[in-house]
């Protein structure tokens, strides 16, 4: 039901964490950029982040703090950690070769 | 360093579980509300963006519970519900639990006991500095062929062993003996069991006294100078625990000696019942002390790094081979064989007590299935609510889950009475079993317990598994179905419980087999015929301390005024002494020539055992006069060359022949005209001891005036025995103060006394083989009534078409008695086994004892009809209209 689907749900992570490398945000936030950067191509079910969220949390990916948005109202921002970086990129790498991959193979 | 991390996160989320749900909410719901305002910030109307903005977001509910799990503790939160679950319907059936409980109970305590003594006396290494590498050497007689190939060492042979080999580190060397303490201000003289041993002894152990030091080899020779040491029992018994003891004097066998050490509190060795310990040399000749032919003391041997025992043991016996060919015609064993030291302690004990673990093994295996059966049982009464369930969407893995929950609360808690008992069981066990070795080196310990939780473990999972599977691996549409249908239910269920039942009752046959043949060996040790008769005996002993009585006069002078002063109390009827009774032990054996056929061939010398008895000895015990005549009272001092034989030995060495009148020289030099005697009589055997083979037998006259001798007073009385041991002590002390009294026994004291452990083994083993009993009782109850219940209907037909209530009482019982029948066979092969695995531990009893198996076969099926009776009974009187509308 509110499960995004398989390809999303395997790079979900990653698109997380290139959200938060700009600046930390709180979830609402994350999932909005995610969807304009992608010009609405990439449309998950906007409940599915938390999940995802709290796995990056508990891998040392991303950490949580509750913090004051701009409207004053109290939310929970994450932001990325050193081995969140490291991570991106492995992942921003795997992504590539494996896109890459796919190219090769659908435009063959 | 992630999974830290992890830890942490987990941890602190369980801490804080609440308010983590708490602020998940709040972002969750925070979410939902900016994506609302942005919406309505576009223009859309509130109502619509709310509706939009949560599916947008999809089921919070769900997500929530995803998070949750990610959050570590939903298995924590899971395992709650279950026990919670599990406890709940535990405590629905209180019936049910507390049987389950109690059966783990007994079972699991019953392992954990036994374990706890295996474990001390088998497992674990002596507490000794590196006792791995230490070994016990034995003489070797080629011509031994008995199920002990291991003979005691004589003095001069261990000397020259230590002397001429080098292939152990060191040897060392005790025998036991008793010493007389007494007192100078008049305390109780006491009897005290000692052990001689040579300087090298502690040293060679790696045993440091608690208080002083241990002998030193000056000290350790023959001479006036006389030393002990004390055992710690002994010096907080005797002296108080008074350590200004050391350095000072006491007086034992009527000599000062000088305390010079105490042991440690843990030292039991060889026995826990030793007091003393004094110098190897102490109080014998030096003649004496370098004797070949004589064989009582025990060498312990410490392995040399880099020579296995084979090399060392072989050098040894190489030696021996030449002494034996140096001391031709004396008892010198041709060869030397060692064995390590923790078998040598356990040796007695290994077999009883394997056997003993192995009945606990099988007890706490018929206990798991018959949790497991009436886990069955209660399945199939819960197969519609399992089905109900698992139509609403359960696991299968979840029920399974839940179901094992509950075995392993039932186990657990069994398992935590369990661990009582056996700190209960395991103190009684200490006390009761009779010279077990280690003893006080018995304790319930961590390992105990993690043992404990290993066989908790181990019996949810045997109890648990198969129940469960089989209740949840049905359709659920089939288990629907079944539940409201009453023909054929549960056929694969029935079959499981059958099976599980011939299981049980195998092993409950093997048990009560073994527990039988027990049974029936003890009883037999028991009405053993000693050789004696008429009862009304009491027996009392005392040594002659040779260092008073030292002329053989006094010795005389001393018996005989006994024997007068005690066939003077009213009541005695007669009264006889001798050295030791039958049934009290071995009292020291002798090789004799006969002078008619003085060759033989080299070991096969006659050999006797050799006992004291005076005049009245013989007819006082009831040992019957085969020929001749008994000892006189003109048989003494210089006229006392006269010895009375055994029947055993007139039919071993003088087959056929007439022996009164006829020479026996004692020893090996037919020369010896000291040691020529005339046999004068010939009487009935007796047993030294129960269970033992008769021995050929010589009897000297008591009045033959030896001194220092060890005497045994036996009275013939008219009433209750023990009730003349006061009068008689009292005659006793009146003519010597200082002359301790041990043993005052009667005779089925003395037979009790050796047969004690087997008493113990066989009450035991029938204790656990009773329960396994029971337990299968139960179960074939449990069993036939579930299937009757489920057969009602079908019984209800059955008699509605005219079956008669004989036939359908036959049906149920046959279903009943068909596992039980199969069990015993299966049981009866398992007992065949069993029995040839103990025989070493039978007396007098064969493995395949008929009427062993005959007996426990007919109680196990009165058992089973028993149990069957009841189901039956109500089977037969089902009404056929009652069932049928019940369909």
């Amino acid at each position: 039901m509110g499960r995004p689907n398989d390809l999303v749900q395997g790079t979900l992570g990653l698109l997380i964490l290139k959200t938060l490398s700009l600046e930390p945000k709180h979830g609402w936030a994350i999932a909005k950029r995610i969807e304009q950067i992608s010009n609405d191509v990439l449309q998950v079910q906007q409940g599915s982040l938390y999940p995802a969220l709290q796995r990056l949390e508990q891998q040392g990916w991303i950490r949580s703090k509750w913090g004051e948005t701009e409207t004053g109202r109290q939310a929970r921002f994450y932001s990325l950690t050193a081995a969140g970086k490291a991570q991106l990129g492995k992942e921003r790498e795997m992504w590539t070769r494996l896109s890459a991959a796919i190219d090769l193979v659908v435009e063959s | 360093m992630r999974w830290m991390n992890r830890l942490q996160k987990t941890l602190s989320t369980i801490v804080r579980r609440g308010s983590e749900t708490a602020r998940l909410d709040e972002e969750m719901r925070f979410h939902v509300e900016q994506e609302i305002a942005e919406r309505v910030a576009r223009g859309a109307s509130p109502e619509e963006a709310r509706r939009e903005a949560v599916r947008r977001f999809g089921n919070r509910a769900l997500l929530r519970d995803e998070v949750r799990r990610g959050w570590g503790w939903g298995w924590l939160e899971t395992l709650g519900r279950d026990l919670r679950f599990s406890i709940r319907a535990l405590m629905r059936s209180p019936g049910f639990t507390i049987t389950a409980v109690a059966v783990m109970a007994l079972c699991i305590g019953a392992t954990a006991c036994l374990f706890t003594v295996v474990r001390s006396v088998l497992l674990e290494p002596l507490p000794f500095h590196d006792p791995g590498n230490l070994v016990m050497v034995y003489e070797h007689w080629r011509a031994n062929t008995s199920g002990n190939p291991y003979n005691p060492v004589s003095p001069g042979d261990f000397y020259e062993w230590r002397e001429q080999t080098h292939g152990f580190a060191d040897m060392a060397s005790y025998y036991n003996s008793s010493l007389t303490v007494t007192g100078d201000h008049g305390e109780m003289p006491e009897m005290v069991a000692a052990q001689k041993g040579t300087w090298n002894l502690f040293p060679l152990l790696g045993v440091t006294p608690a208080l002083g030091r241990t002998f030193r080899e000056d000290e350790d020779q023959v001479g006036d100078h006389h030393v002990a040491i004390l055992t710690w029992s002994f010096f907080q018994r005797r002296f108080g625990g008074d350590p200004s003891i050391v350095g000072k004097t006491f007086r034992m066998a009527a000599r000062p000696y000088t305390v010079v050490g105490v042991l440690p509190e843990w030292f039991a060795y060889p026995d826990a019942r030793t007091q003393v310990w004094v110098p190897y040399a102490d109080g014998v000749t030096a003649e004496r002390l370098h004797e070949h032919d004589n064989h009582y003391p025990y060498v312990v041997a410490r392995m040399k790094p880099g020579v296995s025992l084979k090399t060392a043991t072989d050098e040894v016996s190489a030696l021996q081979y030449r002494m034996h060919m140096r001391y031709a015609g004396s008892p010198v064993a041709e060869d030397v064989m060692s064995r390590p030291m923790i078998d040598d302690v356990v040796k007695d004990v290994k077999t009883p007590l394997l056997m003993m673990m192995a009945a606990v093994a099988c007890m706490l295996l018929i206990g798991c299935l018959n949790v497991s059966n009436l886990l069955v049982a209660r399945g199939a009464a819960r197969q519609k609510e399992m089905a109900i369930r698992g139509a609403l969407g359960a696991g299968r893995f979840a029920l399974l889950r839940e179901q094992m929950t509950e075995t392993v609360i039932l186990c657990g808690c069994g398992g935590a009475i369990g661990l009582l008992l056996a700190l209960a069981g395991t103190a009684w066990l200490k006390l009761h079993w009779r010279g077990l070795p280690r003893a006080s080196s018995i304790h319930v310990d961590l390992t105990i317990v993690l043992f404990t939780f290993g066989v908790v473990g181990l019996t949810a999972v045997l109890a648990g598994v198969l129940p469960a599977l089989s209740s949840t691996q049905r359709g659920v549409l089939e288990g629907l179905k079944d539940s409201s249908r009453g023909a054929g239910v549960g056929v694969s269920r029935v079959r499981l419980r059958k099976t599980l039942l011939s299981v049980e009752i195998a092993l409950t046959v093997v048990l009560l087999l073994s527990a039988g043949l027990l049974l029936k060996s003890f009883v037999q040790l028991k009405t053993t015929d000693l050789g004696i008769s008429g009862d009304h005996l009491l027996t009392l002993r005392y040594n002659l301390p040779k260092e008073i009585y030292t002329r053989p006069e006094q010795s005389v002078a001393f018996s005989q005024s006994l024997l007068e002063r005690v066939r003077r109390i009213p009541g005695i009827e007669s009264a006889g002494l001798g050295s030791t009774v039958p049934g009290a032990g071995w009292d020291g054996d002798e090789v004799f020539i006969v002078p008619e056929r003085p060759k033989y061939e080299s070991n096969k010398q006659p050999d006797a055992m050799t006992r004291h008895a005076d005049p009245a000895y013989f007819t006082t015990l009831g040992v019957p006069l085969i020929a001749g005549r008994f000892f006189d009272e003109h048989d003494r001092l210089d006229q006392s060359n006269k010895v009375v034989v055994s029947e055993e030995l007139v039919k071993r060495y003088y087959p056929g022949e007439n022996v009164i009148g006829r020479t026996v020289v004692m020893g090996i030099d037919i020369t010896n005209k000291k040691r020529t005697y005339e046999i004068v009589g010939v009487v009935g055997d007796t047993l030294w001891r129960v269970g033992q083979r008769t021995k050929a037998t010589i009897y000297f006259p008591v009045l033959s005036g030896d001194t220092g001798y060890r005497a045994t007073l036996v009275v013939r009385t008219s009433g209750d025995p023990l009730s003349y041991a006061i009068p008689i002590q009292k005659e006793i002390a009146a003519l010597d103060p200082q002359l301790p009294v041990v043993d005052v026994l009667t005779i089925p004291e003395i037979v009790g006394e050796s047969t004690v452990n087997q008493s113990l083994s066989a009450s035991l083993v029938l204790i656990f083989a009773g329960l396994s009993l029971l337990l299968a009782g139960v179960g074939l109850y449990g069993v036939l009534s579930y299937v009757v219940t489920q057969r009602v209907p079908e019984i209800g037909i059955r008699i509605a078409l005219g079956a008669r209530r004989g036939q359908v009482l036959g049906l149920v019982l046959r279903d009943g008695l068909r596992p039980v029948v199969l069990g015993l066979l299966v049981g009866i092969g398992g007992g065949v086994a069993v029995g040839y695995v103990i025989r070493s531990l039978l007396y007098q009893t064969k493995p395949l004892d008929p009427m062993v198996f005959a007996m426990m076969a007919t109680l196990l099926l009165a058992v089973a009809a028993l149990a069957s009776a009841a189901p039956a009974w109500r089977a037969s009187s089902v009404d056929p209209m009652q069932a049928l509308r019940t369909e």
